[in-house]
């Protein structure tokens, strides 16, 4: 085929164009991070400016590690998550297997009933699940947080699981059947290994926004034992608003984590959203 | 024929899904509704009907804030469905043409807003934009528009749009990569059947793909109107609890949360609170409905 010819005006164009977002997406990220190693003058004398010898500091750093319990908010925030996403992924992936190997009464219905999840956002029941939280001894326990981050990440996730697991070959689970394997077995060791590519692709999905949420942690966990990292950051930052070092340097360090977090998923989660999963 | 057991393998399969879905969501979901038909008097929960919602629509006091928080949360979203969803789209064509380099790098870069907390977002931007640091009025200096500096987000008139921008910013990576998505499943064959008949470049994303990803930009507005509808998280980061100045940045997530927890001078009300909810409920069913019976069944899809 003839390779139509394409103006190298344009291209420059199209290249101006994604250079300038670029700065647009990442320079209040580099800002923050930036000015967060340098002194207080030189934060207000010059903002854009690279710290040098002569400006440079970790004064905001020292303010940070001393005032806020950085690590304890970092280890809260990866326990909910990780716990959370634990529970999504096997829990999801079961009720999937259930509904997508089996033919049983009101299997269809059952799969509506947990898809209604999807469109409801789970904030909408804030009230409501404050009150259980209250009444099961639940608030101010990171309990809380997973059992309601895996509730509400369990329709999408079952939605994804089930499209994935009709696609695993009837013969391979018949095998395993006629060789007297437990329906459990075949489930664990024949169809989960089989659909991991499915389960990272759930996994990414979760994490960012259980990372990210204020909504929960701000209600039901407050307490300064079970503040996330989101939480406390808040919190933390909106106690320093006029020790500009430390309001710096805590935001990057809020940044820090999710930023290694996304580079080393970043190639999952955009195989993930492109393969169309979430459609 | 011989009666089949019971498969308990399948219970065992579906319970632990099912019980912690229909506890902490569907239940709560229900017993909000049960809350909002409810009022506390003498420490007692009475049941009153309908009672709050008359006071939520027609109480002076309530219907105000009300009608405030839907009025700046339907801005929000129109800014977002026009801003947001453009650029997405943009970038996405841009992303997706042949004749980029390095277009995994520029991917990448335009989506790590998207990860980045609320938290983080919202005070990266209060910051960048305050009159004390000055670094917006620097940068508009460089391009000579110093004068038009203001402190955008704490000025009524400017604060609610200032946000919705910042929401944009960190948002535009979600229909970005989705629509790239769609844009990679076009068959090449369309595309070069278009190319025989001379339709290229610009020509070729307005006539022949833009019809292909319409389904895509329904979803993604959907997406975007569910998200606005119960957005909280950079409202109260930036502006605070009372959504200010003078209540310009209010929503209804940021309404539901002093409603249901009092804030300085307003008291807590878990059945208010509630009313809200389900009021909210209702627009975000009624806008989910109305996509999916007025607009997803009129879209022509077509099948490769």
């Amino acid at each position: 085929m003839n390779k139509v010819k394409h103006n190298p005006l344009n291209i420059l164009a199209v290249h101006a164009i994604l250079v300038i977002y670029t700065v647009i997406a990442l320079f209040p990220v580099v800002v923050i991070i930036l000015n967060s190693f340098k002194t207080r003058k030189a934060i207000f004398r010059e903002p854009l400016a690279l710290p040098n010898a002569d400006s440079f500091s970790l004064a905001g750093y020292e303010t940070v590690l001393k005032q806020g319990d950085y690590f304890g908010y970092f280890q809260n925030s990866m326990i909910v998550t990780v716990v959370s996403l634990f529970f999504i992924l096997l829990f999801g992936a079961m009720a999937a297997f259930a509904l997508s190997e089996y033919r049983f009464k009101g299997n269809t219905l059952m799969g509506l009933y947990l898809a209604i999840g999807i469109m409801i956002p789970i904030r909408l029941g804030t009230v409501s699940i404050l009150q259980i939280m209250v009444a099961s001894g639940l608030v101010n326990t990171l309990t809380a947080l997973i059992l309601v981050y895996t509730a509400s990440g369990l329709p999408l996730a079952i939605f994804i699981l089930s499209e994935f697991m009709r696609q695993v070959s009837a013969d391979l689970k018949d095998a395993g059947r006629i060789d007297g394997l437990s329906e459990y077995r075949i489930f664990f060791f024949l169809v989960l290994p089989l659909v991991r590519p499915a389960l990272a692709t759930v996994a990414v999905f979760n994490m960012i926004p259980i990372w990210n949420d204020l909504w929960f942690p701000l209600i039901l966990a407050s307490g300064e034992e079970t503040k996330t990292l989101t939480l406390g950051s808040q919190v933390f930052i909106g106690q320093f608003v006029t020790d500009w070092n430390a309001v710096l340097s805590g935001l990057s360090m809020a940044i820090l984590p999710v930023m290694l977090l996304y580079i080393i998923f970043s190639k999952q989660l955009i195989r993930g959203i492109t393969s169309g999963a979430v459609k | 024929m011989e009666k089949r057991k019971t498969r308990w393998h399948i219970v065992v399969f579906l319970a632990p899904a099912v019980l912690v879905y229909s506890a902490l969501m569907i239940f709560p979901l229900f017993g909000t509704l049960q809350l909002s038909f409810f009022d506390k008097i003498d420490q007692q929960q009475v049941f009153v009907g309908l009672d709050n919602f008359r006071t939520l629509f027609f109480n002076a006091r309530w219907f105000d804030s009300f009608w405030n928080a839907l009025k700046n949360n339907t801005w929000f979203f129109v800014v977002h469905m026009l801003v947001q969803n453009p650029v997405g789209v943009m970038l996405a064509a841009i992303l997706s043409s042949k004749v980029v380099w390095f277009s995994a790098f520029f991917r990448t870069a335009f989506f790590i807003p998207t990860i980045l907390s609320f938290v983080i977002v919202g005070f990266a931007w209060k910051l960048i934009l305050s009159p004390i640091w000055g670094i917006a009025p620097d940068l508009l200096d460089l391009v000579g528009l110093k004068s038009l500096f203001l402190p955008y987000l704490g000025l009524e008139g400017t604060a609610l749009t200032t946000l919705a921008l910042i929401s944009v910013w960190q948002f535009v990576g979600i229909p970005m990569m989705l629509i790239y998505a769609s844009l990679l499943s076009i068959p090449e064959e369309v595309l070069e059947a278009a190319e025989c008949d001379g339709i290229t470049g610009f020509a070729a994303f307005w006539k022949i793909k833009l019809p292909l990803i319409w389904p895509s930009i329904g979803i993604i507005s959907i997406l975007t109107f569910v998200g606005n509808f119960n957005s909280f998280d950079l409202i109260y980061t930036t502006q605070g609890g009372l959504a200010g100045p003078n209540y310009s940045t209010d929503v209804l997530g940021s309404l539901l949360y002093r409603t249901f927890f009092g804030f300085q001078t307003q008291i807590g009300d878990i059945n208010m609170g509630a009313t809200l909810s389900v009021v909210m409920f209702g627009i975000i069913l009624a806008g989910v409905s109305f996509y999916l019976f007025a607009i997803q069944s009129r879209m022509r899809r077509y099948q490769f």
